[in-house]
């Protein structure tokens, strides 16, 4: 069972906390917004994750377990409709 | 636009298959105004039973009617081509009553499929939507239809009205309007309207079908989808995958525009070829530069290898292009490519809900570096600055629409290179003043909700 | 209580809530910059955007503790009778009730705010921000506050430290209604008009108000502690 930092791009605004808390997984990009590594959680930096998760002022930042199963993406840039 | 009127045989009213051939979902199709329920059914046959209100024996005949579009292999006709037998499986699986949502918004400027289905044939597609409802054990079907669309509009409430007064059938059947905007059919987007909010996308999970409009396990299928499943319905799977490819089967509708005799929408099996497609609509009125397929999220074709195009996503698949919404759009050699796709990618900026960072700052500095190589003022470095800007911009919002931008630009870059490289060095041709050939409708991202819009029934 | 005269003058209990009562006003104060610093997103490399945070978040705490103290060294210094009541009902006290009252309005607004803060998870975006902007509100009921209800408004330090923290306010105030002017014209112009509004009242207000003469009298001191009856060994405080 692992964990994975994601973050959910809507509530996000660029406040930058969780890269400072959670270098190994995320940097910033040039306007400020967080670039999340999704590949598991190393134990001993889950709890890092977590502080991270709490830190961010909108809550934008999540700290999932393995994510059920969800349908194929769409392909290629296409939008599901 | 004018739709293909090759007429077939009308069926019987004991229901005799159809001939395998075209037209399947236009057969019947009127040059005006839309068939109503009497002339439906006499073409096409009675509504076929999954059997009335609930019990076993209904959800044994749910059930047979989801195998057999599985057994037909039919992909959802919105743009992503997800297999329908899976989602309508996804739905029907969940414990709790569900909705089916047809999903009419078309954004697509390219795209008029869904409207003309709707304004000409709006009881196959209420057909497919009773019969997918029934299929996932939904009580209530909500069409949903882009607000411009006034016509289709109009002969869909008529439709529902007819269906109320002639028969028994549940669900109930609404009608909504949406705003136009370019993402506002997007799923996450329609179920958020539809939930009060406005038609932006959402972050997901949870997805629609586990929990959508009013929480509630929810359906969403294009409106051409559902038209297939009414036929698949009646004719069976084998009769289906006798047109199309194996890993495509049936026909598709597609809306084909640019410097053609009869530009319109099409019935085509999936696979046919391009030019057999161009010959029906009369053949091409100037050269072109190249096709736009699958719409402002898709990949161009250049002009010279279009005559070995054939339209089905395997096959376009070796041209880094896939058909999408069914949008065939070609561009004239009147045209400019390189300031079209700087017009288009900053409409397509404009187009954004605005509520995500990075396709708010990516997509305004794509179109920006494009705009730039149009006037001849980017800098040498431009290739790099676009795709690192690529690279930051796609795959980091909470829907597709910055990665659908993304590969229309990158896709432009690569297929035009030489125009692009012309216009880095010596600015813009003369052809860049001209009118802008492709569509760029004003669409304001909307912050309307559903409530109190347009309901029928 | 409060029959009782205050006789050998101030008590400990008036210092410490003048003084908690002050270091409530300069913490709130610092609160507030703070939370402009952080919206504004400024960081250096001694300074991280989780320590801003994490300051601004700590320091409107240790307000709240300070104005905790505030209240109850209040209530239990027998010279004014402040029941507990007053804290947080306004308006009700028997000494000076309206600059009274002012400060248990202040208090509640405060404590609607951390609570909303710490229950942050629980609500909306929306929600948080329309609740926290009334930070804005009762930083200068407190400021009001104090200069009406306090005995010793004219004293130097008071009046120094309420125009080092007036500055301060008004400057994170400006910052942030001001840098991206084009978005929320109508919600910051509110803001500039507020805060012009706010000015132009102390300066109006002071002079005739807390600095003026016999301000005890005139801000609803109970007539049994006014000087007269009162022994001091401030001669200041005989003048009001």
């Amino acid at each position: 069972m692992s964990h994975h930092a994601r973050v959910n791009p809507i509530a996000c605004e660029a406040h930058g906390m969780c890269a400072e808390l959670l270098p190994e997984r995320i940097a910033l990009d040039e306007w400020g917004y967080p670039i999340v590594d999704g590949t598991p959680l190393e134990a001993r930096l889950v709890e890092h994750a977590i502080r991270a998760a709490r830190a961010c002022p909108t809550f934008a930042l999540l700290v999932e377990r393995d994510r059920a199963p969800t349908p194929p993406r769409a392909r290629r840039g296409e939008r599901r409709r | 636009m004018s739709v293909n009127s090759t007429l077939t045989e009308p069926l019987s009213p004991t229901g005799q298959r159809t001939p395998a051939a075209l037209p399947r979902l236009l057969v019947g199709v009127p040059p005006h105004g839309a068939l109503s329920l009497q002339e439906h059914t006499a073409i096409h046959g009675p509504l076929p039973a999954t059997g009335g209100r609930g019990g076993r024996r209904t959800r044994e005949r749910a059930a047979l009617l989801v195998d057999e579009i599985e057994r037909s292999g039919l992909l959802g006709h919105g743009g992503a081509a997800f297999p329908t037998a899976t989602k309508m499986r996804a739905v029907a699986g969940a414990r709790r009553r569900s909705i089916v949502v047809v999903n009419a918004a078309e954004g697509e400027p390219a795209s008029s499929k869904d409207r003309t289905l709707l304004q000409t044939l709006p009881h196959l597609v209420l057909d497919g939507a009773i019969l997918a409802a029934e299929a996932v054990g939904a009580d209530e079907v909500i069409v949903c239809v882009c607000e411009s669309a006034e016509e289709a509009v109009e002969n869909v409430a008529r439709a529902i009205e007819e269906r109320a007064r002639a028969s028994e059938r549940s669900p109930s059947l609404h009608l909504k309007t949406v705003a136009g905007h370019y993402v506002a059919g997007q799923e996450s987007a329609l179920v958020n309207y539809l939930n009060g909010g406005p038609a932006k996308p959402t972050f997901t999970p949870p997805m629609p079908f586990a929990q959508g409009v009013r929480r509630r396990p929810t359906l969403i299928n294009n409106v051409e989808t559902l038209a297939h499943v009414a036929l698949i319905a009646r004719h069976g799977a084998a009769w289906f995958r006798q047109l199309g490819t194996p890993s495509q089967p049936g026909s598709a509708l597609v809306t084909l525009s640019g410097p053609l005799v009869h530009p319109g929408v099409y019935e085509i099996e999936h696979g046919a070829s391009l030019s057999s497609l161009i010959q029906a609509a009369g053949g091409a009125t100037a050269r072109t530069h190249g096709a736009l397929l699958g719409g402002y999220a898709g990949s161009w074709v250049a002009g010279e290898l279009l005559n070995g195009v054939a339209l089905s996503n395997e096959h376009l698949a070796a041209h880094g292009a896939c058909l999408g919404a069914g949008v065939v759009l070609l561009l004239s050699e009147h045209a400019c490519p390189v300031t079209e796709t700087a017009r288009v990618a900053r409409w397509l900026a404009g187009q954004s809900t605005r509520q995500c960072g990075p396709c708010v700052h990516g997509l305004d500095a794509l179109a920006t570096k494009v705009e730039e190589i149009a006037s001849g003022i980017a800098q040498a470095n431009v290739g790099q600055r676009i795709e690192r800007l690529s690279s930051l911009t796609a795959r980091r919002g909470a829907c597709r629409h910055p990665d659908g931008a993304v590969n229309l630009i990158l896709s432009a870059l690569e297929t035009f290179e030489g125009e692009f490289a012309e216009h880095a060095r010596h600015g813009p041709c003369d052809r860049c003043a001209l009118p802008p050939e492709l569509p760029m409708p004003r669409w304001p991202v909307s912050q309307e909700t559903a409530r109190g819009k347009l309901a029928a029934r | 209580m409060s029959a009782q005269l205050a006789t050998a003058g101030p008590s400990a209990y008036w210092y410490l809530t003048r003084s908690t009562g002050a270091v409530a006003l300069l913490l709130l104060t610092i609160a507030i910059v703070l939370g402009v610093v952080d919206v504004k997103r400024w960081s250096t490399a001694r300074w991280p955007r989780f320590v801003i945070d994490s300051l601004h978040r700590n320091v409107a705490l240790l307000a709240l503790v300070f104005l905790l103290l505030h209240i109850l060294t209040s209530v239990l210094d027998s010279f004014a009778s402040i029941s507990i009541v007053d804290a947080f009902v306004p308006f009700v006290g028997s000494y000076r009730p309206f600059w009274l009252g002012l400060g248990a309005v202040a208090f509640d607004l405060i404590v609607a705010v951390i609570l909303t803060s710490v229950l942050r998870a629980r609500m909306g975006f929306g929600t948080w921000r329309a609740v926290h902007w009334l930070t804005y509100a009762s930083w200068p009921i407190a400021l009001v506050h104090g200069l009406g209800t306090g005995s010793d408004a004219s004293s130097n330090w008071l009046l120094a430290l309420s125009v080092v923290c007036m500055v301060a306010v008004l400057a994170a105030v400006l910052t942030r209604a001001i840098a991206g002017w084009r978005e929320n014209v109508a919600v910051r112009s509110a803001a500039l008009g507020g805060a012009g509004a706010f000015s132009l009242f102390l300066t109006l207000w002071l002079p005739s108000g807390p600095l003026g003469s016999e301000w005890a009298r005139r801000s609803g001191t109970p007539a049994a502690l006014l000087p007269h009856s009162h022994t001091s060994t401030k001669s200041s405080e005989s003048r009001k």
